[in-house]
């Protein structure tokens, strides 16, 4: 792969891998004693493997290729595979933490495997490791095939891609160190968040750049939809986490805000986060694969426009609805359950556009694991955005807060929306861009589209039993009006939920090992097939282009 | 001029609401417009081409 980069290119692969060295390097000496000091060494030992791959290749013959010819997917190849792993690693943790409030045992008595410790790892994994190399690899994909040009620059998008990966190795490894900055999914320190920044930015340059240098006139909406996530990622990320180091050398710090304003910012941010990386991000993922994988066009173009424009200026209100019954003012409480509950109308429109798109192929849907995997994330992102807004409404709430049913609610949407739209996507590039005739198993498709399916349904059924059961029985009051259940009684009346929640989190990982096998014997097995065209082209040239319908 | 709460919450219930309202209208305006069609139908049939339509 290095040797597709030219000389100069290498040279500038060589000279930021080795200044990211030094930077790690100081990091390590100046918070040496805490765990920055670990993060620096980590930096240092990643970037400078990066220096010496460079290095390695520094006087290799210059590249031949004709670059005005091809896409430039290497970058999109290796973000599928950290995807893929970050897939097996989060939501690994992920059966680990669930099977720890099965049998508390598990815990194995270490400060590191603690729940506290452990989770936000499973988080961050699939979230931003699993999640975020989707998005990345998935929109460098998208924007060359959409806009027929390649990719402007050929440094900036491994900087993003691996960047993005030191940022998540860096808050997994803080995360077991005992690193938080006690944000939910903003826990990473000051340090990675300002490193996070500068790699965001450089990814919102990059894609700006190829969609000036497109070939085609009209920018096709699931550029809009990445172009959000990228945009709006960055002012939350920058706005939640203004914070002052408690020192220079240490990874502890205090937020800029304080009391109830604090606790508005972050849930702005983590329902925005939920907006905008695990819902934005992936609708630009539906929007391309879906009509491509089914081969017809987007049911309403129109209505995927109003859709997106509603979605945006919707959800940027909605986070009050995490405060509900707290000293949040009631006006503000109000605003977030009403645009909550109007939320309903631009989800309900992209999820009903995606299936009125597969209305009259219902055939390939049935034949082909990887339609389906896109016709079943499109159900459950309809199921989980109607449960949303009506969970943010204010009496609902009083039931459903601090219960598993929220937890139930979450994983309906990463796991049956998210990650089900990612696993199909990935199925249906990667025979793509390695040139392969399919993929190396169709049957194995089909085992992990079941698994991953079964594995949702037990776990949200087990978590709306669980959480309605504990919210019924917490406000469940004596004649004498005194509390009826202890918490623990609430413990005992969980525990059969939680061990199906086990199980349903273990197919669903099943499901995830098999697909990352099968990606990898896909890569190394089966044989090269040359695309009929997949190269940029000049406007000009697709006017003749064959219609949709033939 | 002192930023107090009486005065934000004014300005975001009332600019924030004409705001949001002329956005919507214009949104819907573009996203409907007839004579736009054309356009929509040619990029949503885009992607269908970019890969397995015919070469130059």
């Amino acid at each position: 792969m290095m040797t597709r980069l030219t000389t100069i290119e290498r040279q500038g692969a060589m000279l930021l891998s080795g200044l990211i060295a030094f930077a790690g390097l100081a990091l390590a000496v100046i918070g040496r004693g805490d765990a920055m000091g670990v993060h620096g060494w980590i930096t240092l030992i990643l970037a400078g493997t990066l220096f010496f791959i460079a290095g390695n290749a520094a006087y290799a013959p210059e590249p031949t290729e004709d670059r005005t010819k091809s896409y430039y997917d290497d970058p999109t190849k290796i973000g599928l595979l950290l995807a893929l792993f970050w897939a097996v690693i989060g939501m690994g943790m992920g059966v680990w933490v669930a099977a720890q409030l099965a049998w508390p045992d598990l815990r194995f008595d270490a400060a590191w495997s603690s729940f506290g410790r452990l989770r936000p790892v499973h988080t961050s994994g699939v979230i931003f490791g699993f999640g975020g190399n989707a998005l990345i690899a998935t929109s460098f994909h998208i924007m060359q095939r959409t806009c027929r040009a390649r990719l402007a620059g050929h440094l900036s998008p491994w900087f993003v891609l691996l960047g993005f990966n030191l940022f998540c190795i860096i808050a997994a490894s803080g995360y077991l160190m005992g690193v938080t900055q006690s944000k939910e999914y903003a826990e990473p320190e000051w340090y990675a968040d300002i490193w996070l920044v500068i790699v965001w930015i450089v990814y919102f340059i990059l894609y700006i750049r190829t969609l000036a240098r497109r070939n085609e006139p009209h920018i096709y909406v699931a550029n809009w939809y990445y172009l959000a996530f990228i945009l709006v990622v960055a002012i939350l990320h920058i706005v939640n986490n203004l914070a002052v180091p408690a020192s220079f050398g240490a990874a502890k710090s205090y937020s800029a805000f304080s009391g109830v304003q604090d606790a508005m910012t972050q849930w702005w941010y983590g329902h925005n986060a939920v907006a905008f990386f695990l819902t934005s991000g992936f609708l630009g993922m539906l929007y391309y694969f879906l009509p491509k994988r089914a081969e017809r066009p987007i049911y309403s173009y129109r209505l995927s426009i109003l859709s997106f424009w509603g979605i945006v200026f919707f959800y940027i209100w909605a986070g009050s609805h995490h405060l509900h019954y707290t000293a949040l003012p009631m006006w503000v409480q109000t605003l977030g359950m009403t645009f909550s509950v109007m939320l309903l109308v631009p989800s309900w429109a992209s999820a009903g556009n995606a299936l009125m798109t597969l209305n009259g192929a219902w055939q390939k849907v049935r034949d082909d694991a990887t339609l389906r995997f896109m016709m079943v994330a499109a159900v459950f992102y309809g199921l989980s955005t109607f449960e949303g807004s009506f969970m943010a409404v204010r009496a609902v709430n009083s039931l459903s807060h601090y219960t598993d049913w929220t937890v139930g609610h979450v994983h309906a949407g990463a796991m049956g929306w998210v990650a089900l739209i990612s696993f199909g996507s990935i199925y249906a590039v990667v025979p793509v861009i390695w040139r392969k005739e399919s993929m190396y198993s169709w049957k194995l498709v089909e085992w992990h589209f079941w698994l991953a399916l079964g594995g949702t349904v037990i776990y949200v059924f087990a978590m709306w039993n669980s959480g309605i059961t504990q919210g019924l029985m917490w406000r469940t009051y004596t004649e004498s009006g005194t509390l009826a259940y202890s918490f623990t009684d609430t413990l005992v009346a969980m525990h059969p939920y939680y061990v199906a929640r086990a199980i349903g989190g273990s197919m669903f990982l099943a499901g995830a090992v098999i697909g990352a096998f099968n990606v990898v014997m896909t890569i190394r097995n089966v044989s090269h097939a040359a695309p009929q065209r997949d190269y940029p082209t000049e406007s000009e040239a697709n006017e003749p282009a064959v219609p949709a319908a033939e | 001029m002192e930023l107090t709460y009486e005065a934000t919450s004014a300005f975001a219930k009332s600019f924030g609401l004409i705001y949001l309202i002329a956005l919507s209208v214009g949104i819907t305006v573009y996203a409907f417009w007839p004579s736009l069609g054309k356009r929509f139908d040619k990029a949503a049939k885009s992607v269908l081409d970019d890969e397995d339509g015919p070469c130059r």
